[in-house]
């Protein structure tokens, strides 16, 4: 017998799951740097998601509607609580807020066109309001944020509606920190900072606390603008029930509700992980919330947080949300992380499809960036039209799952329409566990 | 000049008629009466016209001001002038806590004291105040000046930008990155020009100035302890 080491049969080396080799990694890093990983991209981890649910489509006792002949309305208003002048969308996604700074003046315009051709609106963010945007959007939502950089009553006037940040689902309770070689005049400029600095945006408001201070600025803003504007309040996914319910109280025409997979801030790996809660855990609770107060779609619900296809917006919608939001998914239709750029992400360390270091001011794309070289890489035009394309692909997509389930309108979809394929996704979104009837959470089992 | 009762006037119609005097630029003067401690008084004017306002006010008096001058005759609510663009808003009495947040331009002259974060994250405002000023005032500042007759309370200028900050009193402490700085010429005539413009009966020698550091302005892992 051959007793030679080389053969003895070996078991293949085994990787630890709890020390896995990105695990280990982020160990060297960290220990090699003395600082925490910063990213964009929102949570990565897998976590239940829309892809955990199902459509039942029609059946004997729930008839179709035929495809591409019977009418399958898409169209939403938001704002319809207090506003003199709410937002009358023809489709039910929105644009969500990416800060001018964070983005280029390219994206922005891109975004807007795009969002414009669709009939749909888009959002500023932390960074002010730009000609690019205002101009290239039709209905422009500016947000009102910790930070105000830019703040001023004049483009508050020029916003078809206000949104007032509390929160985002990538960092429910953290604030931001825009690095310094992002910060160009013009970025300086509208921010009131000097060139070159990093820029912290503030985690909380500096002038109001709670949501009775809340309310006194909602009228305030209401004010300042005759209460035409309707007012959205942007909450990210940690305590959705009672968060809905205070922004309500507080007189919010329209709620916007951010889960753990919106990510297009940046901030600490950690923090985009390990704090908050996934977007579909946040939906139920936000719609019993509207419920419970008696004013589901009396204040519009907005989801947002990992929506990527027309299925995905149909679950949300089914779910009870009046409305979704995307940014993640925008920036890839305007160009973000094509495998074109394959080169130049290898150059920095990553891969096309998981660059996520968009504070860092190198996008390859052009989007995420101030560099005037790597800007101009985005043609806003052929961008926005790309953008257009998929929000109607998602439309689409969203009519034909409706019409499979014999819905006249987008918003007819309901959780009856459901079931899941875990117990996890059953529990959080409520609906029946496929082949069964019964969800965690419901009695009669 | 008209008067508004706020004993018959609702709020929406005080301010709808300021707002529409402010963009009509005639100038007119206004006098509130029986405000109550109204919240969101006078906001979002857009013009040169000025309103005394008699009595005490709620939150955010004078928000978002643009070249009006609003003059409370009692005290201010939390977040009066929040946001100021330009103009000048006085305060007889004391202004509650966050006076003149975020504010990008014009006075606010506080002729009593004002509580806590005064001037945070103050973005190129004025603000003179004739009395003591609270706990982590000019909080994350960014331009613009803040001129205290009296006494600073704790945290000064926490993590302060490039707003000045002069004191004439005492400061019972110093923010993250907030440092005493050297009075040049240069401020001394900053602060003899806004001590005139408030009607402070003090000499700008009397005063310490106080700055950013500016070791927080890019992230730098070393500082950690600081934050």
């Amino acid at each position: 017998m051959d007793k030679t080491p080389q053969h003895t049969p070996q078991t293949e080396p085994r990787q630890s799951w709890t020390f896995s080799r990105e695990i280990n990694s982020e160990i060297r890093r960290a220990a090699a740097t003395g600082i925490y990983d910063i990213r964009g991209g929102g949570a990565k981890r897998r976590v239940p998601h829309f892809d955990d649910l199902l459509f039942l489509g029609a059946s004997i006792s729930r008839y179709p509607l035929e495809g591409y002949r019977e009418k399958c309305d898409t169209s939403v208003v938001l704002g319809t609580r207090f506003a003199k002048k709410p937002i009358e969308l023809k489709i039910p996604i929105t644009i969500a807020g990416m800060s001018f700074g964070a983005l280029s003046g390219n994206a922005k315009e891109a975004l807007g066109r795009g969002a414009t051709l669709s009939g749909t609106s888009t959002t500023t963010g932390d960074g002010g309001m730009t000609e690019e945007e205002r101009g290239h959007s039709e209905k422009l939502v500016y947000q009102y944020l910790p930070s105000r950089y830019g703040m001023n009553p004049d483009d508050l006037r020029r916003a078809d509606a206000i949104e007032v940040v509390v929160g985002q689902g990538a960092k429910p309770g953290g604030g931001g920190m825009l690095l310094g070689q992002k910060i160009t005049e013009r970025v300086a400029g509208m921010r009131d900072l000097p060139v070159g600095i990093d820029q912290r945006s503030a985690c909380r408001h500096p002038d109001w606390t709670g949501p009775d201070d809340l309310e006194i600025k909602i009228l305030e803003l209401r004010e300042i603008t005759g209460w035409e504007k309707p007012i959205y309040v942007k909450i990210g996914g940690a305590r959705p029930y009672y968060d809905t319910a205070l922004a309500v109280k507080a007189g919010a025409d329209v709620v916007v509700l951010d889960g753990m997979q919106g990510g297009t801030a940046a901030t600490q790996d950690v923090f985009i992980e390990h704090v908050g809660q996934p977007t579909l855990a946040c939906i139920r609770p936000a719609v019993q919330a509207l419920q419970d107060l008696g004013m589901h779609r009396e204040v519009q619900l907005v989801v947002s947080g990992g929506i990527r296809t027309g299925a995905d917006v149909a679950k949300a919608l089914a779910l009870g949300a009046d409305a979704v939001a995307i940014g993640t998914a925008a920036l890839i239709a305007l160009g973000d992380n094509d495998p074109k750029w394959e080169d130049e992400y290898q150059r920095l360390g990553t891969t096309a499809g998981a660059y996520d270091d968009w504070h860092e001011g190198r996008d390859p794309a052009g989007i995420t960036t101030q560099d005037p070289e790597l800007m101009s890489r985005l043609d806003p035009i052929a961008a926005g039209r790309r953008l257009r394309n998929y929000l109607n692909v998602m439309t689409l997509e969203c009519q034909t799952i409706a019409r499979a389930c014999g819905k006249s309108h987008v918003h007819n979809l309901e959780p009856e329409d459901l079931c899941a394929l875990t117990m996890e996704a059953a529990a959080m979104a409520q609906v029946p566990l496929a082949g069964t009837n019964w969800w965690p959470g419901k009695g009669g089992f | 000049m008209p008067v508004l009762d706020m004993l018959e006037t609702e709020l929406r119609e005080v301010n709808a008629t300021l707002q529409a005097a402010a963009r009509a630029k005639g100038n007119e003067t206004f006098t509130i009466e029986n405000p109550r401690g109204a919240h969101a008084m006078a906001v979002g004017l857009d013009g040169p016209i000025s309103v005394t306002v008699k009595g005490s006010t709620g939150y955010y008096c004078a928000g978002m001001n643009k070249l009006a001058t609003v003059h409370v005759t009692g005290s201010a609510g939390p977040g009066v002038a929040e946001n100021m663009m330009s103009g000048e808003v006085i305060i007889e009495g004391d202004a509650s806590q966050y006076a003149g947040a975020t504010g990008h331009g014009g006075l606010l002259n506080i002729k009593g004291n004002a509580s806590s974060r005064c001037g945070i994250s103050m973005k190129g405002i004025d603000i003179v105040v004739h009395g003591n000023i609270g706990h982590m005032s000019a909080f994350m500042a960014q331009k613009g000046n803040l001129v205290v007759l009296g006494n600073a309370g704790d945290a000064l200028g926490d993590s302060l930008y490039e707003a000045r900050l002069f004191v004439r009193g005492s400061v019972k402490s110093l923010g993250a990155d907030c440092v005493e700085k050297e009075m040049r010429p240069e401020h001394l005539e900053i602060l003899r020009g806004l001590l005139e413009r408030a009607g402070a009966d003090a000499r700008p020698e009397e005063f310490k100035r106080y700055g950013s550091a500016r070791t927080l302005y890019n992230f730098n892992i070393d500082h950690a302890d600081a934050y």
